[in-house]
């Protein structure tokens, strides 16, 4: 794949530019023109992709280069720096009517996950220690209102439904039912429906009108490609919005969709759906899907590293003792717990310059690997994790004792320590004389 | 039908036509602006970077070749590469009953939908049916497919939820022997295809069928959302890896989505498309023409 590596090209293309004391139109240019391909390649709509580079272009040219970047560094930062104020400055919370219940419609199109994230948003309230209710108001896909009733038994909450009704007298009727149960928060689940439908586009209105919800959600999947700006262009003509909530980001999608949404409606995303389980529904952090937009983690990272003498002083360290040979499986669990942290992890990978995607294939981390990881690496001593070669057979058992995983376990990821040492080592030679890089696991 | 695929893509090919003719006319003569701008409208049916270049590569080679200075010209071109590359082999029919159909995608795609649609295309050709729910994770999956199956008329083999889904495809497979039926249509939990247990989950299920009817009773069709941006290549390309996919059914091209990540697939991955969804009832599936599809794509009604 030809575009697999656009962080490494744009690394390369911020190499050339090296050395360069204030940013000439032809550097902006040359950087911008990656930034377009990746925020392409990341789904960002096209006309959205084309007024953006143009208001980076406009911010860009002639600036001043500070003494610790390189011009396409600094790029590369104003491009973060807009996309994160593009996103929202901040995370947004979902509001409360000033007078109880705040009543909350999810509404989106066909598969995009309203259901399951009704359910996701009730577990979210319930756990702030609200007392949400749901409404089932999809009475046209087959066993949807099962599904969320199914749902709702699991998380202890209760679903209004009233069969023979229509969606719009369910959502009038759960306003007073919620009252009377002594909720605070009522969710209704919408049925998905095609934004150029104008009866069911109508029907939506009329619940609007019905229950004046505090919140209207679109929910979108984040695997959405160019169209997801008509789609959110017109419910927010029909309906206004209030928000959005991005669904299936744990898939290795970019999501540039949620950027063209949130250009085209000026809506804050809420929360993001980050897997099938129901307590995997997250606060919306606008910087995190600025640097998967761009794939470019590391980049950022190296970045900020250069900013930061503390923390540069620290990867530096970490460098030196790759370089050294001196990599300890504290080091690499430490790498491990800070890339899961930025939501990188599989991203970083593939986007190690010199790695080719197809070997990392079979190396996917799942969260649950990670834990296995973590539990394995803690069962041994300091010492053992400081010089893993004297992990013998009777140690190798006892540390699978102490995690609960089988010695194949433990061996499998001494062997991968092994080999992400000298990738990394090989990596660190290539990166000589650059700036010290952050080493994902592979 | 015909007029039924084109009626749902009409509105895709309103604004594409309406691009296309626009920069066609501002342009008296074949100019790298103009194909900068088919390449722009490419990319806006989520083609993807690399299939519209190459897309373009081979349009500015015939039109060199043809020494053709007509802007008009380059839209003929264009159709005729677009065909060329959407026109893969699907696969062959098989020789005796019954036909297993394995269908597999990530979550929200439309598999239950597309399923009940080919459940009432074989049985309107006369061929007897059963469906399987191995979807066993979704909370009212079963009772989603059982109800279709109701509206139908089609039998249907399920099993508790939670239960595992290679037991249930064993079951239906065995069910679809004694009850000596023509097609067998599974329905899978939809799954991210970067979930490394579900995949080999998927993988079991894949071997359940292939074990018991052989791989040439077996077809497996991937769902895509029409709508579906550049990830729907990956998600082609690891689905296709673990279960070996036969084709692909393209859902929910009735909104205004393109669905030009088939092109990408059909480029990179050399996956066909076999059907195509446009509407929620169950008579609204037809198979895939590619010439149809690029007509439908381009030109003026």
């Amino acid at each position: 794949m030809i575009f697999s590596n656009l962080a490494g090209r744009l690394q390369e293309t911020l190499r050339k530019l090296r050395g360069k004391g204030k940013l000439t139109e032809i550097d902006v240019d040359e950087a911008l023109r990656e930034v377009k391909l990746a925020l392409l390649e990341a789904d960002v709509n096209f006309r959205v992709v084309r007024s953006f580079i143009n208001r980076v272009r406009e911010r860009a040219i002639g600036k001043e280069v500070t003494s610790s970047l390189t011009p396409g560094q600094m790029v590369v930062k104003i491009v973060h720096q807009e996309l994160t104020a593009l996103m929202g400055a901040k995370e947004e919370k979902i509001r409360v009517a000033p007078q109880p219940p705040t009543v909350v419609l999810l509404v989106g199109l066909q598969g995009s996950g309203k259901t399951t994230t009704t359910a996701k948003l009730g577990r979210y309230l319930k756990m702030q220690g609200r007392r949400p209710m749901l409404a089932a108001a999809d009475i046209y896909r087959p066993a949807a209102v099962r599904q969320l009733q199914i749902l709702g038994e699991k998380l202890e909450l209760p679903v209004y439904f009233s069969e023979g009704k229509d969606p719009v007298a369910i959502a009038r009727e759960a306003v007073a039912a919620v009252k009377k149960q002594n909720c605070d928060y009522l969710l209704v689940d919408t049925a998905g429906r095609l934004h150029v439908n104008e009866e069911l586009m109508e029907e939506l209105r009329a619940i609007k009108e019905a229950v004046r919800p505090e919140e209207i959600l679109l929910v979108v999947d984040a695997m959405t490609g160019q169209d997801a700006v008509n789609v959110a262009r017109s419910f927010h003509e029909k309906l206004a919005l209030t928000g959005l909530v991005l669904t299936k980001l744990e898939s290795d999608t970019r999501g540039g969709a949620a950027l063209s949404i949130r250009e085209v409606t000026g809506c804050p995303i809420k929360l993001v759906g980050t897997g099938e389980k129901l307590e995997d529904l997250e606060v919306f952090y606008p910087d995190r899907l600025a640097s998967r937009i761009l794939g470019m983690g590391d980049v950022l990272t190296l970045i900020e590293k250069a900013e930061a003498a503390v923390e540069k002083d620290q990867a530096r360290d970490l460098f030196h003792k790759i370089q050294d040979d001196r990599l300890t499986l504290e080091d690499f669990l430490e790498q491990m717990r800070q890339l899961r942290k930025s939501g990188l992890l599989q991203q970083a990978l593939s986007f190690l310059p010199g790695v080719n995607p197809k070997h990392l294939r079979g190396m996917q981390v799942s969260e649950e690997d990670f834990k296995h990881l973590e539990a394995i690496i803690q069962s041994m001593t300091p010492e053992e994790r400081r010089n893993p070669s004297i992990i013998n057979a009777s140690r190798r058992k006892r540390i699978a004792r102490g995690s609960g995983r089988s010695i194949q376990e433990v061996n499998r990821l001494l062997n991968q320590f092994e080999q992400s040492k000298k990738l990394m080592k090989q990596l660190a030679r290539m990166g000589k004389g650059g700036f010290p890089m952050k080493f994902p696991f592979p | 039908m015909l007029a039924k695929l084109k009626n749902s893509l009409a509105r895709t090919r309103q604004r594409l036509v309406h691009q296309l003719e626009e920069a066609l006319s501002l342009h008296s003569r074949i100019s790298p602006e103009l194909y900068d701008e088919l390449e722009e409208i490419l990319i806006t049916t989520d083609v993807g970077l690399e299939t519209s270049g190459r897309v373009l590569e081979e349009l500015k080679a015939r039109v060199k070749e043809s020494r053709e200075e007509r802007p008009e010209m380059v839209r003929e071109f264009l159709k005729e590469i677009l065909v060329d590359l959407l026109s893969l082999p699907v696969p062959p029919a098989i020789d005796r009953p019954p036909l297993a159909i394995l269908v597999v995608g990530v979550n929200g795609v439309g598999k239950t939908t597309s399923i009940a649609k080919l459940a009432a295309y074989y049985k309107a050709k006369g061929c007897s049916c059963l469906l399987v729910a191995a979807d066993t994770f979704r909370a009212a999956a079963g009772e989603q497919l059982a109800a279709w199956g109701e509206r139908l008329g089609v039998e249907i083999v399920r099993s508790r939820e939670g239960s595992d889904p290679g037991a249930v495809v064993f079951d239906g497979l065995a069910a679809a022997n004694a009850r000596r039926i023509d097609v067998v249509i599974i329905d899978t939990a939809g799954r991210l295809h970067t979930k490394a247990n579900l995949m080999a989950e998927l993988e079991k299920v894949y071997r359940v069928c292939t074990r018991n009817l052989g791989d040439r009773n077996l077809l497996t069709l991937l769902v895509l959302d029409a709508g579906t941006g550049q990830n729907g290549l990956n998600q082609a390309r690891v689905f296709q890896e673990t279960v070996g996919v036969d084709g692909i059914i393209l859902a929910k091209l009735d909104g205004t989505a393109r669905g030009g990540i088939v092109l990408a697939v059909a480029d990179q991955l050399r996956l066909p498309v076999v059907w195509v969804g446009t509407g929620e009832q169950p008579d609204d599936l037809r198979l895939f023409d590619a010439r149809e599809f690029v007509t439908a794509l381009f030109d003026e009604t």
